[in-house]
């Protein structure tokens, strides 16, 4: 099985190390993934803004990029979400046919990391420790866009020396959204806030996702007040051994 | 003593006059947890709810389809039924549909059971234009009549009132409208609404004409739907000697088999209820009264159009989807600037009015985080986010003639990101950056990484409230190239 890893360009940019871990945890497990250095962005941030022309070229270059893997896993629900459910509508908006049958060919191949995890290669054991206190934040599109159910909850349950506590309000928005966070800011910003005190009430020293677009958002709010609570993203947890620790 | 939602500010600016009002954000959040706590549990009871919702979907997906012929039909039913079918393309003609109609019956005064289609048409106000007033018997319709305020809620229009608030609105209004409430009346939910409704009664037994509104119109029979929950609107239905109800063209459904999957999904979407208390049905007029039904367009025919956007005219107005969004538990209904709030309101506002004619509807696609809560709520599976992302995009379309700085911004995101290579010289740049200010950034966030400080506009949007990590020095492309294929 060809595999592709999807860095994201918000990974790329802002979090390498979310990259790097991925692959460190899928070479762990036996998988040797490609970087297809042709790619950029699943074009997200153009189509929930409105620009549905602007996503033609990046959506162009998802396909291209990715063309000829059997599977394309992306340490993002939002942009799995996005390759899923997003590409077919510029793909026909483009009138391009092609493009259309490039993204039909694609889009079902993309996982979420965790389902690629669980469901392609059927661990929930990946060998990790991380010995902190945890809790997770099931980001909206994970959860509802794609439903990737307890998947993560099922993953970090086995790392070692982890001790996961729950999540008051844990299905509800951060507020993030994209460019909601800020075309509306003080409403994104009132809902972080909430999401900031469930994390404090739950106690926890780090808040794990699968997202680092809502964590850039929970995490800025979090470090802005002080608490002293870190981020993470969930493939960093899974990625750390007693060894690298 | 009426107030309108002409001319509110665009969503943001409404929003944030919401945000800082901490007895709205208590009310609400008090009211949408308690009916989301409701709501869950009964839906859970039902097993067969998934399928539940894909028939009421596709039976209104079949009566949009063709809803000409379903028209004809609704038409024909009633008036074999002894009732007068008007039909109004807009908010004007309705209006003077009824207002005509009680002008002919020399009334001056009409009683209404709660009806978002003349919220939607501003009756009342078109009506007292003419001295004629209309009152309003729903409890919480009264409430915000009485407060010379805004419905904020599809279902509980004064969601955004708490018991203090509407003794004294009670205390200090009734008297100017009829019956003043009592001097020793206190807050106590019995009490207030014994005020109501002795001074409701004298309402009802008055009234020689009354305005109603539809859940639903059964075209097969001519059968009109009220679902309610006080009573008001049996009495409102019953007692006058003219009885007038405006229907949106999207209330029917063709056949009382049919009504029966919606009369299973709405109470327990709506009041988390198994069964409504009360469910009038009445078809065409009964002896002794008149019957007058309205078909109202006002923008539906317009939605309809819409290949997407057509399933919003599925909505029961439920207000499931209010009761769940994250958006509008912070907010307010008021911030919508429409007697459709939140999630649905975000959508069907702009496809009843069109989009890219003014700022505030334009507003509305963007009032959400996507987050998909409402969808999972709708018991008529209206994929609202889709219609989202949709009605977005013809906001920009329609303006694409004169370009914001955001349109600029997001072309040149869209070169950058059409080729990894000049991804990858911004990148170089943002590495730089990062390794200035990683050496010059005071903060460091939990974890370790330097923050950034405030920004300057736009980065002050997103660095008002919260930090942002310093760019990493190297990006994991450059990484990649340099060690990552070992
Ligand atoms: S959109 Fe769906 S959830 Fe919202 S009010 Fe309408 S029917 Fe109810």
């Amino acid at each position: 099985m060809k595999v592709a890893v999807q860095v994201t360009c918000i990974n790329d940019t802002m979090f390498p190390d979310t990259g790097k871990a991925v692959f460190t945890l899928l070479r762990r497990l036996g998988v040797e993934a490609d970087f297809p250095a042709a790619q950029t962005c699943c074009a997200q941030p153009m189509v929930n803004t409105g620009y549905l022309d602007e996503a033609v070229p990046v959506v162009r270059n998802f396909v291209d990029a990715f063309a000829g893997y059997d599977a394309i896993v992306t340490p993002s629900g939002s942009c799995a979400g996005s390759a899923r459910h997003q590409h077919s509508i510029v793909a026909r908006r483009s009138g391009d046919a092609r493009l259309r049958e490039a993204v039909a060919r694609t889009s079902p191949k993309v996982y979420e990391l965790t389902e690629f995890l669980v469901d392609v290669l059927g661990v929930t054991d990946v060998g990790a420790y991380f010995p902190h206190r945890v809790t997770y934040h099931p980001t909206c599109h994970s959860l509802r866009m794609l439903g990737v159910g307890d998947r993560p909850l099922r993953l970090l349950r086995e790392v070692r020396g982890l001790d996961l506590v729950e999540l008051p309000a844990a299905t509800e928005c951060c507020g993030f959204g994209g460019t909601f966070a800020v075309k509306n800011a003080e409403t994104s910003t009132a809902m972080g806030a909430d999401k900031a005190r469930h994390v404090l009430e739950a106690g926890a020293e780090v808040l794990v996702a699968g997202d680092n677009s809502c964590l850039l958002h929970i995490g800025g709010l979090l470090s802005r007040q002080r608490t002293g609570v870190r981020v993470m993203h969930l493939a960093e947890v899974l990625a750390g051994t007693e060894d690298a620790a | 003593m009426s107030a309108t939602f002409v001319g509110m500010p665009a969503f943001p600016k409404a929003a944030r006059e919401a945000l800082s009002d901490t007895q709205l954000r208590r009310n609400l959040a008090h009211a949408t947890g308690t009916i989301r706590a409701k709501r869950a549990a009964v839906v859970g009871e039902v097993d067969d709810w998934e399928e539940l919702r894909l028939a009421g979907a596709a039976i209104k997906d079949n009566v949009l389809r063709h809803l000409d012929e379903h028209l004809l039909r609704l038409e024909k039913s009633l008036t074999d039924r002894g009732a007068t079918v008007h039909w109004a393309r807009d908010a004007a003609e309705a209006c003077e549909i009824v207002a005509s109609i009680a002008r002919q019956h020399a009334v001056d005064e009409v009683v209404k059971v709660k009806s978002m289609a003349t919220q939607e048409i501003g009756l009342n106000e078109a009506l007292a234009a003419q001295g004629i007033t209309a009152w309003e018997t729903d409890l919480a319709e009264l409430i915000v009549q009485l407060g010379d305020d805004l419905p904020s809620h599809i279902l509980v229009p004064a969601i955004h009132r708490n018991r203090a608030e509407i003794r004294e609105i009670f205390r200090s209004r009734m008297a100017a409208a009829g019956r003043p409430a009592p001097d020793d009346l206190s807050d106590r939910p019995a009490e207030l609404a014994g005020a109501a409704r002795l001074h409701l009664r004298e309402k009802f037994l008055r009234a020689r004409m009354a305005v109603s509104g539809a859940n639903f119109a059964v075209a097969e029979s001519g059968t009109l739907v009220v679902v309610e929950s006080e009573g008001n609107g049996r009495m409102c239905l019953t007692l006058p000697e003219v009885l007038v109800s405006v229907v949106g063209i999207e209330k029917i459904v063709p056949t009382w088999s049919d009504l029966d999957v919606f009369l299973q999904l709405l109470p327990r979407s709506s009041t988390g209820e198994r069964m409504n208390p009360y469910t009038s049905t009445w078809s065409g007029s009964t002896e002794g009264q008149e019957a007058h039904v309205v078909l109202l367009d006002n923008g539906r025919t317009r939605a309809l159009a819409d290949e997407v956007g057509r399933q919003a005219l599925r909505c029961i107005r439920c207000s499931a989807c209010l009761n769940v969004c994250p958006v509008y538990e912070r907010t307010g209904g008021h911030a919508y600037g429409s007697v459709y709030p939140g999630p649905i309101g975000a959508i069907l506002n702009p496809l009843l009015r069109g989009t890219g004619v003014d700022e505030q509807t334009d507003s509305l696609p963007y009032a959400s985080s996507l987050c998909g809560a409402c969808f999972d709520a709708c018991p008529v599976r209206i994929d609202i986010p889709e219609v989202l992302v949709h009605l977005r995009a013809k906001v920009v379309d329609a303006h694409r003639s004169s370009p914001k700085a955001e349109a600029v911004a997001m072309k040149s995101a869209s070169w950058v990101l059409a080729d990894a290579r000049r991804l990858n010289w911004a990148e170089r740049g943002m590495g730089l950056a990062g390794r200035v200010l990683n050496r010059v950034g005071r903060k460091v966030m939990p974890g370790g990484r330097r923050a950034l400080g405030r920004l300057p506009w736009p980065g002050s949007l997103w660095s008002n409230a919260r930090d942002v990590p310093a760019p990493p020095v190297e990006s994991f492309r450059s990484w990649w190239r340099r060690e990552g294929r070992r």
